[in-house]
């Protein structure tokens, strides 16, 4: 209940403070013209003022601000400070249900057919146990994509997030040859998004609208870590697979469940994969060991 | 005497117009090239989904034709520096014909890489975005360089030979006679400009080495500096380079031949060229086999698990037929044809020279898509079709489109210039009589 205030009144302050940006920028959003369409409703809210006052305002002079303006290009490029993201995918929660994707899919707006989270159902050898492995953009902290990008429109911050200017990508594919986890896929086609989104200005952070001949992948959505929500995966993950944090402040969550992330890695044996390569990924994966679900590959007997 | 033997040569060389077999020649490169544009133009507006590249195979005959070019353009170096260093003089008459090869492949390996851009619109990115630790703007540097080089080593031996086809105003007719004085009206064969061009030439033959071996080195990093089994190789500059080699030594092979037979010039490209350049081509094909055999054999004797699938693709699996194809054609065949006297006849030699040029473009398409084909994880969670990679009509008609854009310009040249040099024959000549 206390948090939904809270955001309650952190998305009218931030009203208030889009409308006095408005002011600043020249056009007065209270000019006469526009209050004469208005009249007062006599229902007064209470909002937080931009010094931390109680003010009151009429409700009918209050404006919804539609979305948070994103973030410009070159802010979106050095990151959101004093954070280093990562990720911790627990194995043994995994049973391929599939949610993380098809959330991830429809937030991003990806190509019907592709995807940037894939599960993989992996068997390391003939007598080893299956187990399924969703894997998403590794956000190394030695990118092999962002050392060979010719434009510098793949690029690394300083929060740890590798994200793709889409705007920049001249679409030469060298990242998708780089990348040894195969987490990026490609518009081959004019991306099909309705004509709303796909006029909408291209943003690092969100990695919508994806263009056309560019590259797209996982891009731990950062639009919604500076909004103080999850990544789209975790939250929409019904086994809490998925935990998101900082390294720097030691925890991750899924939503329902924190932990302190050293413990999480040192208890229950984490790693990375494909160690040996020197990328140092930014997503951890906890073994697949005491499971909550038993192995059942039904994708392989619908094909 | 020597005065009519002069003007033998001159006559004999002079670029002749097209004949009927020329026309039609020219006729079906231009339809190739026109029915390549028009797969352009879709692919332009529909988006490489085209193409039957996608997320795996996400490189295809487009950087494999890249590649082929890249390497077939080294032999320009070849012939016309490391020859001449060497003061190999048999090799003279060839010096020409190496170059406009040399020009024109890196001109179409330029075009070709425009081609497979998903943003050819961004292509000015890669200028004011662009960042020195990319391969590809490694590769853009170099290939720039390696064109003017190539271009200056194709114009400065030409000066003396314009000075001799501007005397021939009437033949010229007027615009090719307007180009002449225009790129060579300065010409007047003084000894104070031949001292010039002489130490020019020295200069670029010395400094086109470095960066030919640099445009196929960096090449092969493209591949090289990623993870992937097949590609992560430190064997791949050499390799690449001793290929690269090999299939312009091949192509000059087939240029000989065609102009010699077409422009009658057995006089100057005699049966002595193709036997001394059938053994080039055997040394050239051992050394590529030596590098094969360092790039398949030792991985394949680990049989790591990630090269495992790649390797057993190329030696048994669904590339196998390309495989072994590739190899025989581009090198054992050839091997076992020019190691004989009687298979460096040109006749045989033409034979041999095709087989390296078409084995070797196989071999490129094998070194790019199996490897994408053969990802660390599995490929998964993908269409069916992206699992499989069979070029469309559309990548077939640019690939070939640039191929026969390729030959055109090679074409329009020796229609334009003299590809034999006429003044640097006659001084072989002369020094020849003298001795």
């Amino acid at each position: 209940m206390k948090t939904n205030e809270n955001s309650r009144r952190e998305f009218l302050a931030t009203t208030l403070l889009a409308g006095a940006a408005l002011a600043g920028c020249g056009g007065n959003p209270f000019t006469p013209d526009e209050v004469t369409d208005v009249k007062p409703s006599g229902e007064m809210v209470k909002l937080l003022s931009v010094d931390g006052e109680i003010i009151e305002v009429d409700k009918a002079f209050l404006k919804p601000v539609p979305e948070m303006p994103s973030v410009p290009n070159s802010e979106a490029r050095v990151g959101i400070p004093g954070k280093k993201f990562a990720m911790v995918i627990d194995l043994s929660r995994c049973k391929s249900v599939k949610k993380c994707q098809s959330a991830c899919n429809h937030m991003h707006h990806i190509h019907p057919g592709q995807n940037w989270i894939k599960v993989y159902p992996m068997q390391e050898s003939e007598k080893t146990a299956p187990y399924w492995q969703p894997t998403t953009c590794m956000h190394c902290d030695e990118p092999p994509c962002v050392k060979v990008c010719p434009v510098d429109a793949t690029f690394k911050r300083k929060d740890g997030i590798v994200l793709i200017d889409s705007d920049r990508c001249v679409g030469c594919r060298f990242c998708m040859a780089a990348c040894p986890y195969s987490s990026r896929v490609f518009n081959w086609e004019e991306p099909q998004i309705e004509k709303e989104i796909a006029d909408k200005p291209y943003s690092c952070e969100t990695s919508v609208p994806q263009k056309k001949g560019t590259v797209g992948k996982c891009d731990f959505c950062p639009d919604m870590v500076r909004q103080g929500s999850l990544p789209h995966c975790v939250s929409a993950c019904p086994n809490g697979v998925f935990f998101f944090g900082d390294i720097l402040e030691d925890s991750v969550t899924n939503g329902a469940e924190t932990f302190r992330f050293s413990d999480l890695i040192k208890d229950k044996s984490g790693y990375r994969l494909m160690e040996d390569l020197g990328t140092k990924p930014s997503v951890y994966y906890l073994p697949p060991v005491n499971r909550n679900f038993p192995f059942e590959n039904t994708e392989s007997e619908k094909k | 005497m020597e005065k009519l033997a002069e003007n033998k040569i001159v006559q004999d060389l002079l670029p002749q117009k097209f004949g009927k077999q020329g026309q039609i020649w020219v006729v079906c490169l231009l339809a190739i090239c026109a029915v390549g544009f028009y797969a352009y133009c879709r692919q332009l507006y529909y988006g490489l989904e085209v193409t039957a590249l996608r997320d795996y195979a996400s490189w295809g005959i487009y950087i494999s034709n890249f590649v082929f070019f890249v390497a077939i353009s080294l032999v320009g170096s070849l012939i016309t520096a490391v020859l001449r260093l060497t003061d190999v003089h048999w090799s003279t008459p060839l010096t020409r014909i190496a170059e406009i090869i040399a020009v024109s492949a890196i001109s179409f390996a330029g075009l070709i890489i425009i081609v497979d851009m998903g943003r050819p619109d961004r292509f000015y990115n890669l200028f004011t975005h662009g960042r020195l630790q990319s391969p590809i703007i490694w590769d853009v540097i170099v290939i720039t360089t390696y064109l003017f080089i190539s271009l200056l080593l194709l114009y400065f031996p030409l000066l003396p030979d314009l000075k001799i086809m501007i005397a021939f105003k009437e033949k010229n007719g007027k615009s090719l006679q307007k180009l002449y004085e225009f790129l060579g009206s300065f010409w007047k064969n003084k000894p104070e400009q031949f001292k010039i061009t002489d130490k020019a030439i020295n200069i670029l033959s010395i400094t086109i080495i470095p960066v030919a071996f640099a445009i196929h080195t960096v090449t092969s990093w493209l591949f090289a500096t990623t993870y992937r089994p097949g590609w992560d190789s430190t064997n791949f500059g050499a390799y690449f380079i001793s290929g690269a080699f090999l299939v312009g030594a091949g192509g000059v092979l087939i240029a000989m031949y065609v102009f010699r037979t077409h422009y009658k010039l057995e006089k100057y490209i005699t049966d002595d060229h193709f036997d001394k350049m059938g053994k080039v081509v055997v040394l050239l094909a051992l050394v590529y086999l030596y590098f094969n055999i360092n790039e398949f054999l030792v991985p394949a004797f680990k049989m790591k698990k990630s090269e495992e699938e790649h390797l057993m693709g190329l030696f048994t699996g669904e590339f196998s037929p390309i495989f072994w194809f590739a190899i025989s054609a581009s090198m054992l065949i050839p091997i076992l044809i020019l190691v004989f006297k009687k298979g460096r006849k040109p006749k045989w030699a033409f034979f041999a020279g095709i087989l390296v040029v078409v084995g070797s473009w196989f071999k490129r398409f094998l070194i790019v898509t199996p490897t994408l084909l053969h990802p660390f994880l599995p490929m998964h969670d993908v269409p069916k079709n992206y699992t499989t990679y069979i070029p469309t009509w559309e990548e077939w008609a640019i690939a070939g489109g640039s191929l026969a854009g390729a030959l055109l310009v090679i074409t329009f040249f020796a229609r334009i210039f003299p590809i034999i040099p006429i003044h640097e024959t006659i001084i072989e000549t002369d020094s020849h009589e003298k001795a």
